[in-house]
């Protein structure tokens, strides 16, 4: 568990970050909180020659509220989302799922920022920027730029940031009242990852689902916003028939994962249970508001 | 550490763990916490290959690299003499294989070492290693038995045709046959018994140095068993006379077995050690652990058991197919034979049995004890088998089993595979645990769920094991290389303090709490006054380790030798001081006084005094007050029980909660309560996760899937209920202390109880048995596929 020479260093500020991943490009990378990459160098399966630390960047961590969204900074940890108290309050369902990454460890070191970035297909905060639909602030050599949730997820450990750019904060709306959500999560039982999770954020009006939101990972190569799943929510009265009928309709057209701890049918099945349930606490939540 | 407790009955008590304070305060001394003057770190070359031809080696560049001490291939090795590793139990025509602690021409599983580096850091030896150049020729191979068996599989040794290391038998087959051919009802099935990996918390470690000035050698290794390293390893492989070589084995964080047998990498560095001049230490990467670590189980039996008309077992026939993995570990004949085969019989009166056992090599991890060794295999084909039977023959699984039980009456008990029963009482254990679980009510609740899509199951597991391994000339004639008894020197010093020096190793267990109740009680000191050592050939006396629940019923009984002797000197010296008679004696609460005249007395501490000063010996006593003691068992320990898991099936997805889990278990007689509990607890944990998450699996090819703690599912404290436990108890008849053991009665147990639970649940759908691992992808594929039927 010795990985192989690498020189380290820490940034201070973004600018700098991503002079060091323009100086040194494709050998180069960043380090947030290093429960993806760490593992990966000890097994030399990575072997950059360059780390450059962004965690004690000033101001990259942190949660605040601006104009009707929660904006939270990349360097931001699973244990600072899972204790915010305005996540808590405005959107639960970042703690629910936050709280359920790895292991107390993991959630100390590991960031909000590291994880998307990463693009593990079984991490679980991707889905819920999904369903969430959070904005993305990236800043690169040109500037600064916005990416929705739904253009940043591209494919396995692949999204839209370029080599060079160094994603800085996630700016997340605050949903209308009347909004339920709920993250239901079958952890692999080695690993904790999510075999499957499911977002869903769903806000009733005068007894029917005004507007539905839902996304899966953990069985595709990305996470995947469920439009079908929502499409045949929306405008309907929340009925169990309802749910089912709409949970049914999970991962179609996702190019599922066959693997030694299943196949693609179950991992399917995974994700249909785990979506009707997440649909019904969702709805049970919206009528608490 | 202090833990001042008054002299009194510390045996029955549940004393703290004196040995945990160093523990949780990382002050344990574990190999790789251990570093020389000028220590030198080996790194492997391994396989990356089930079977290949080794065709060049280019170590050049590695050799190039600063820092780096020399590599070392398999021809290095066998060019300085180190011999192949042996195997140390022998079965009639066992066909034995080559095992070289690296690997020469050809490598025959993943993880194989085909090369050693070793340079003056830990990272520069991986570095080098990285540029060690192997050339291999890749070559079909093959990791199913059942596959290995077939014309024409690949061959893993060329010297042993069909990879067919042994055939083995026991029990009356004719007999067998006959009430087969007669039997009311005859249930069989093929059922599977994955590969497990053990995962110790302390992956294995070993560091050498020689002392050029003495020529002696020492090897600190993570060892259950210094003494067998030391003999294995000086008189057969490495050719080091035994008084020139020093094994010590420290503290060491779980073994569950792995830890008995001698590895390559310990041989490697002891024997570079000497050729570099320089101390060598290696300690295991968590992948080598799951590559190279001994692994468990691994078989696949068909299972003929048959029934007459009033639900009673006439006969049970068994045919086992045994991965040994692609070479013959230390005592893997023996694990699917004689710790397997002798245990059919269960806890079931079954007059006819015959157990067959072809034991097979294959293209991947060597396979060897793991908790239980033999006696799981046993106990999970036995109590899946009953449940199969129950649902066939339309009885209550607890009835079937209550109705098939030895009676106590039948005690000894001959069973039809060799083994004899000293003592057992099976209902109690399976009563108070029906009770305990609320049996009735919830068979009711189980039976109301189901009318609204609630898949509760139950489980029930009656198991026996046998274990205080083991009389030394029974094993002998079945082919061990060694004997099973254990040593204890008490050492008594003239103040009164004790030093206990055992044979017996604790890489978990508590043995220097336990060992030292039973010290304290006996000589009547306190807790403080007694220290346990163990672990060090150049300590403790000649002993043969820890492995199958042995050391509180061999091991303490040794040390109970010991103490009697102490005592019995004791009584002669104080009867000498009191010009007493030495028949008129007692020894009670610490003092050594005249029978009826209790104020005629001498304190244990002034007669140990007396016997160091021998101012005053009676005539012909030798001063000095300690003892030694050898005891070899007359027989086996035969814990049992029953445990009973409460689950419930989620069917839309295949997952399993466990809900309950009751463990009624008699073990004989306890020295520390909480102790016991702890191995319990552990035990049940492992057994569950065994019946529901762990398994090795390996492709076509050879490539283990699963060789990571990301893949590889070891339970964890949050996937488990609150264990609920009681006990009965009946004293071994075979030791003095009534012991039984306790280390693998939860491994045991539990995969037959949780696997039965799951089946249970399932009952609705028609489905009467799913192989272990129950993964939720296996569960619900059974439920669709039974649905998919209906």
């Amino acid at each position: 568990m010795y990985p192989a020479r690498f020189e380290y260093h820490r940034a201070g500020s973004v600018e700098e970050a991503v002079a060091l991943l323009g100086r040194y490009e494709d050998d180069a990378k960043l380090l947030a909180g290093g429960h993806s990459l760490i593992p990966l160098l000890k097994l030399r399966f990575a072997q950059p020659g360059h780390l450059v630390d962004i965690r004690r960047i000033p101001g990259l961590a942190g949660i605040g509220e601006e104009d009707g969204a929660i904006v939270i900074g990349a360097a931001t940890t699973h244990a600072m989302l899972q204790r915010s108290e305005p996540l808590r309050r405005r959107l639960p369902i970042v703690p629910e799922a936050a709280s359920q990454i790895g292991d107390a460890q993991v959630r100390n070191m590991g960031t909000i920022g590291g994880s998307l970035a990463h693009a593990d297909p079984a991490a679980d905060l991707p889905a819920l920027m999904l369903a969430a639909e959070a904005e993305l602030t990236a800043i690169g050599p040109g500037g600064s730029r916005t990416i929705a949730a739904s253009d940043f997820f591209i494919d396995l450990l692949t999204t839209a940031l370029t080599p060079t750019e160094v994603l800085t904060r996630i700016r997340i709306p605050v949903p209308t009242s009347g909004t339920g959500s709920a993250y239901e999560k079958y952890p692999h039982p080695a690993s904790r990852y999510a075999l499957v999770g499911v977002a869903a954020m769903l806000t009733m009006s005068g007894g029917t689902i005004a507007r539905a939101r839902v996304a899966v990972t953990g069985v595709g190569t990305h996470p995947t916003r469920e439009r079908a799943v929502e499409a045949a929510l929306e405008g309907e009265r929340a009925t169990d028939a309802v749910l089912a009928a709409a949970a049914a309709r999970a991962v179609e057209g996702v190019d599922l994962r066959s693997d030694v701890h299943g196949s693609a049918e179950w991992r399917r099945a995974l994700a249909i249970a785990h979506t009707r349930r997440a649909l019904a606490r969702a709805v049970a939540r919206a009528g608490d508001v | 550490m202090a833990t001042t407790t008054a002299p009194g009955r510390l045996i029955g008590s549940s004393v703290r763990r004196r040995e945990d304070p160093r523990f949780i305060t990382g002050k344990g001394q574990y190999t790789d916490d251990i570093t020389l003057p000028g220590t030198t770190y080996a790194s492997f070359v391994r396989s990356p290959y089930a079977h290949a031809r080794i065709t060049a080696i280019d170590a050049d560049a590695a050799r190039a690299l600063p820092g780096v001490r020399a590599v070392f291939t398999g021809k290095d090795l066998a060019d300085g003499g180190v011999n192949a590793i042996p195997t140390g139990w022998l079965l009639p025509d066992l066909r034995t294989t080559d095992r070289r602690a690296i690997a020469i021409d050809r490598a025959r599983y993943v993880g194989e070492a085909v090369a050693v580096v070793i340079a003056d850091t830990p990272a520069g030896a991986a570095d080098a290693a990285e540029l060690v150049r192997v050339d291999y020729e890749e070559l079909p191979a093959v990791a199913s038995a059942m596959e290995a068996l077939r014309p024409g599989a690949p061959l893993v040794h060329d010297d042993v045709p069909g990879n067919l290391c042994f055939q083995w038998a026991l029990g009356d087959a004719e007999r067998t046959d006959a009430a087969i051919r007669g039997a009311a009802t005859v249930v069989r099935h093929r059922i599977v018994n994955q590969r497990l990996i053990p995962v110790a918390i302390e992956p294995r470690a070993s560091l050498a140095s020689h002392n050029a000035a003495t020529d002696e050698l020492t090897l600190w290794v993570t060892s259950q068993n210094p003494h067998v390293h030391r003999l294995i390893m000086g008189a057969f492989v490495l050719g080091i006379p035994e008084h020139k070589f020093r094994v010590i084995s420290p503290d060491v964080g779980g073994g569950f077995g792995s830890k008995i047998f001698i590895y390559p990498e310990e041989v490697v560095v002891a024997w570079a050690t000497r050729r570099i001049g320089a101390p060598v230490k290696w300690t295991a990467e968590r992948r080598e652990s799951f590559m190279t670590d001994a692994h468990g189980r691994d078989h696949v039996s068909d299972v003929e058991m048959a029934f007459d008309a009033g639900g009673r077992i006439v006969a049970l026939r068994v045919s086992t197919v045994a991965n040994l993995g692609a070479h013959l570990s230390l005592f893997a004949p023996a694990i699917p034979t004689y710790l397997y085969g002798t245990l059919l019989s269960g806890v079931y009166e079954i007059p006819a049995i015959h157990v067959s056992v072809r034991g097979v090599l294959t293209h991947t991890t060597p396979v060897d004890a793991y908790r239980g060794a033999g006696r799981p295999e046993a106990c999970y084909l036995l109590e899946r088998t009953m449940d199969v039977a129950a649902r066939r023959l339309g009885a209550d699984p607890a009835e079937l089993r209550r109705r098939n039980f030895i009676p106590p009456e039948r005690f000894p008990y001959q069973t039809a595979v060799a083994l004899v029963y000293d003592s057992g009482n099976y209902v109690p254990a399976l009563a108070r645990a029906l009770e305990m679980v609320g049996y009735d009510r919830l068979r009711a609740e189980q039976a109301e769920g189901r009318t609204r899509g609630r898949y509760l199951g139950i489980g029930i597991s009656c198991y026996i094991e046998a274990c205080g391994l083991a009389p030394s000339q029974v094993v002998g004639s079945l082919g061990a290389q060694a004997g099973l008894w254990e040593s204890a020197t008490v050492r008594v010093h003239p103040t009164g303090k004790v030093t206990v020096f055992t044979g017996s190793h604790s890489h978990g267990q508590g043995h220097e709490t336990t060992f030292a109740q039973l010290v304290a009680d006996e000589l009547g000191v306190t807790l403080d006054d007694v220290e346990v050592v163990h672990g060090d050939t150049g300590r403790v006396p000649f002993g043969m380790g820890t492995y199958g629940s042995r050391s509180g019923a061999v091991g303490g009984t040794a040390i109970h030798m010991s103490l009697e002797k102490i005592r019995e000197k004791g009584k002669r010296l104080a009867a000498h001081l009191l010009e007493a008679a030495p028949e008129d004696m007692e020894f009670a609460g610490g003092k050594f006084f005249v029978k009826g005249s209790p104020d005629r007395a001498r304190s244990f501490a002034e007669v140990s005094l007396a016997a160091y000063l021998a101012h005053s010996m009676p005539a012909g006593m030798e001063p000095g007050l300690d003892a030694t003691s050898f005891y070899d068992p007359a027989n086996f320990t035969f814990p049992f029980g029953t445990h009973i898991a409460v689950v419930e099936v989620d069917v839309d997805t295949g997952r399993t909660t466990v809900l309950r889990y009751v463990a009624v278990d008699d073990v004989g007689n306890v020295i520390n309560p909480m102790i016991v509990e702890g191995q319990l607890h552990g035990g049940v944990a492992q057994g569950t996760a065994q019946a529901l998450w762990e398994g090795a699996v390996y492709d076509e090819s050879g490539q283990l899937l699963t060789g990571s703690l990301m893949d590889y599912g070891v339970p964890k404290a949050d996937m488990l209920p609150s264990y609920e436990t009681d006990r009965t108890v009946t004293p071994s008849p075979v030791n003095p202390l009534g012991i039984k053991g306790a280390g693998e009665a939860g491994t045991i147990a539990s995969t037959p109880a949780v696997a039965n639970a799951v089946i249970d649940a399932l009952a609705p759908f028609g489905i009467t048995h799913i192989d272990i691992p129950l993964t939720p992808a296996r569960v619900w594929q059974a439920v669709r596929d039974a649905k998919g039927r209906s």
